[in-house]
């Protein structure tokens, strides 16, 4: 546990060495968050004022709890341990008595918890100013919505983990990552809500764990999912991070083995 | 009794290498040619290799650059899967109780880092005690006694990335023994280094052991690393034990000598017979001259002193053998048919 809080504390202290990225990050989610809170209120408008139970506030609201969860469950890049696997810098992560995924899990926590202010805030900020925003009145949502956002960035991080141990068997990542990144950008519901998906989508989406990334999230947060509804959201997010994560963890194994670290 | 500490048998690691296979005249190649045609070959990095190291012993493990010196080294610690063969290290399967090995072993492999790049490096002393789960109690000291003696202190508030590679390696080396290991590996840890800095390393390495009765392995380019820190010499070649025993013993089989090289004043054109020398060249017009000694016969001082009685020294410097030329000599003294040298006298066949 200590050795956790200390590596949560050290992810968190490299990212506030980089000021200046921060800000300009904070600035791009808030600029895409107005193109996408117009865009969904211009689709809700079309479809009668409301879409799958989103009428215009809530589905601006919606789009601007996207944007401000964006950079903390970091949907867009995460390579480091690929990284670290080409250049043979594992080998230093391997000649330790810890375990790498839990250690890269708490850099990965304490990374999302720097961002979480600095990239989140800018966009709601934005969002109360232009749109407004639909959020719940008592304490329970944001709760609940704090485990779910843990377990978001969490479920995030091991389907990277996953994503990043093909640099054991690959030299050329970038289109593996790519794919990552578009199926979590349709998947996860970064552009419009998974509750809008056409049926077939919605099963394909269903079965992975993007959903669980932004969807879940977002959804007790705005209180969408309730009560035992809640519990049901974050039961399915508890579910696809142990499932993933221990398939990353039996991978790894599998990709340490056949390890040959080049070099020095 | 001594305990031993690492024990390898017959110890094998093979890789398979693909390269494009030669090409043929002038025959263009077409873009999927290149592909098909690659051949596939297994390298064995380390071709068998036995030997045992007693707990507390300083042995420098030397060879030509990809004699599988570092392939070695990561069998022992775990990283590596080897072939075929057997290695136990502190008593464990290295590969198979990884985590708990690490535990007791310190390692710095020369051209990675092992500290935290854009944090302080006093951040990552805090991680590798988090890590190795050193009490609060106790690990601040340890740090502190490290940073002393390393002359840490200077750049504790630095992040890593800003610091010199002297100051990067010093802070390299106290990570690596932040935990108080039993067996410290350095893979090449003076590499780059100046000799100043190599020279604070040797004498705090000494005195870490004197101190602590570490095990060391060291890996090193740098005969007088070789020479100060250790008292056993495994030379590898090819993946295979070609020496085992101490440095005197190595120099008296391949000669080991060093060079003084003397500038003079005015020219000389022979120096004439010195004690225990022998002249090895003669430059620019008798200004310099290259004396090879053993150190055992003579020593530099009496060396100086007699070309001082011939001539003024303007200035002078000492080359030592670099490790290859050592190995290279071991391996012309071991093999005289192989090397192709007719002239090369037969010798005993090695200890090893
Ligand atoms: N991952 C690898 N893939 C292919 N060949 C390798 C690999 N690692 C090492 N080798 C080869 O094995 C030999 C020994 O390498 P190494 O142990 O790094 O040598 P040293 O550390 O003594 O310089 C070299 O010929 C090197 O090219
Ligand atoms: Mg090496």
């Amino acid at each position: 546990m200590r050795l956790f809080a200390t590596l949560v504390v050290l992810g968190f202290r490299r990212w506030s060495t980089y000021r200046l990225a921060t800000a300009a990050g904070a600035f791009t989610n808030t600029v895409f968050g107005l193109i996408k809170a117009s865009i969904t209120v211009g689709a809700i408008g079309a479809a009668g004022g409301e879409l799958a139970g989103y009428d215009a506030l809530t589905g601006a609201t919606y789009a601007w709890l996207v944007q401000a969860l964006v950079a903390p469950v970091n949907v867009f890049n995460w390579a480091e341990l690929a990284l670290r696997v080409r250049d043979g810098d594992i080998a230093i992560d391997l000649a330790r008595p810890m375990d790498p995924q839990f250690a890269y899990l708490a850099g990965f926590l304490g990374r999302a918890i720097h961002q979480f202010i600095p990239r989140g805030a800018p966009p709601l900020l934005a969002g109360a100013l232009v749109t407004g925003l639909a959020l719940p009145s008592t304490p329970l949502p944001y709760l609940l919505g704090v485990v779910s956002i843990v377990l978001a960035i969490a479920v995030s991080f091991s389907v990277w983990w996953l994503v990043n141990l093909a640099a054991f068997w690959l030299i050329e990542l970038r289109g593996v990552l790519t794919l990552n990144v578009v199926a979590m950008g349709i998947l996860s519901g970064l552009v419009i809500p998974v509750h809008w998906f056409p049926d077939r989508l919605a099963t394909v989406a269903a079965l992975t764990p993007y959903p669980s990334m932004l969807q879940a999230p977002v959804d007790v947060v705005m209180a969408r999912a309730e009560g035992t509804a809640a519990l049901g959201v974050l039961a399915v997010q508890a579910a696809w991070l142990a499932g993933v994560l221990l398939l990353g963890r039996l991978v790894f194994a599998r990709g340490a083995r056949k390890l040959v670290v080049q070099g020095g | 009794m001594t305990e031993t500490i690492v024990e390898l048998r017959d110890l094998r690691r093979e890789f398979v290498v693909r390269r494009p296979a030669p090409q043929l005249g002038s025959v263009r190649r077409l873009p999927l040619a290149g592909r098909l045609r690659r051949t596939r070959t297994v390298v064995a990095a380390v071709d068998g290799l036995s030997f045992d190291l007693a707990e507390g012993a300083a042995v420098g493990y030397i060879g030509a650059n990809g004699a599988g010196k570092s392939t070695t080294i990561k069998m022992l610690t775990g990283i590596l899967v080897p072939t075929a063969g057997t290695v136990r290290t502190c008593g464990l399967d290295p590969v198979r109780r990884r985590r708990e090995l690490a535990r007791q072993i310190g390692v710095v492999f020369g051209q990675r880092s092992q500290l935290w790049w854009d944090l302080p490096l006093a951040e990552s002393f805090r991680a590798l005690a988090a890590i190795h789960r050193l009490p609060d109690a106790t690990w601040p000291a340890r740090r502190d006694e490290l940073a002393d003696r390393l002359d840490l202190g200077g750049f504790l508030a630095t992040p890593v990335r800003q610091l010199s590679l002297g100051q990067r390696i010093r802070g390299e080396i106290a990570a690596a023994l932040l935990h108080a290991p039993r067996l410290l590996i350095l893979d090449e840890p003076t590499i780059g280094l100046d000799v100043l800095s190599k020279e604070r390393l040797r004498v705090f390495l000494s005195e870490q052991r004197a101190l602590h009765g570490t095990t060391l392995l060291l890996t090193t380019h740098d005969m007088d690393d070789v020479q100060r820190l250790t008292d056993r010499i495994l030379v590898v070649d090819h993946g295979r034990l070609v020496y085992d025993g101490t440095l005197p013993e190595l120099a008296g089989r391949v000669g080991a000598e060093r060079v003084m090289v003397v500038d003079l004043v005015e020219p000389v054109p022979s120096l004439g017979p010195i004690h225990g020398t022998r002249s090895v060249a003669v430059e620019s017009d008798g200004l310099r001259h290259r004396l090879a000694f053993t150190p055992e016969r003579t020593t530099a001082g009496a060396i100086l002193e007699a070309v001082g009685r011939r001539g003024q020294v303007r200035d002078l410097a000492i080359e030592e053998p670099d490790v290859e030329d050592v190995v290279r000599r071991l391996y012309l003294a071991q093999s005289p048919r192989v090397s192709g040298d007719p002239a090369a006298p037969p010798r005993p066949p090695l200890p090893a």
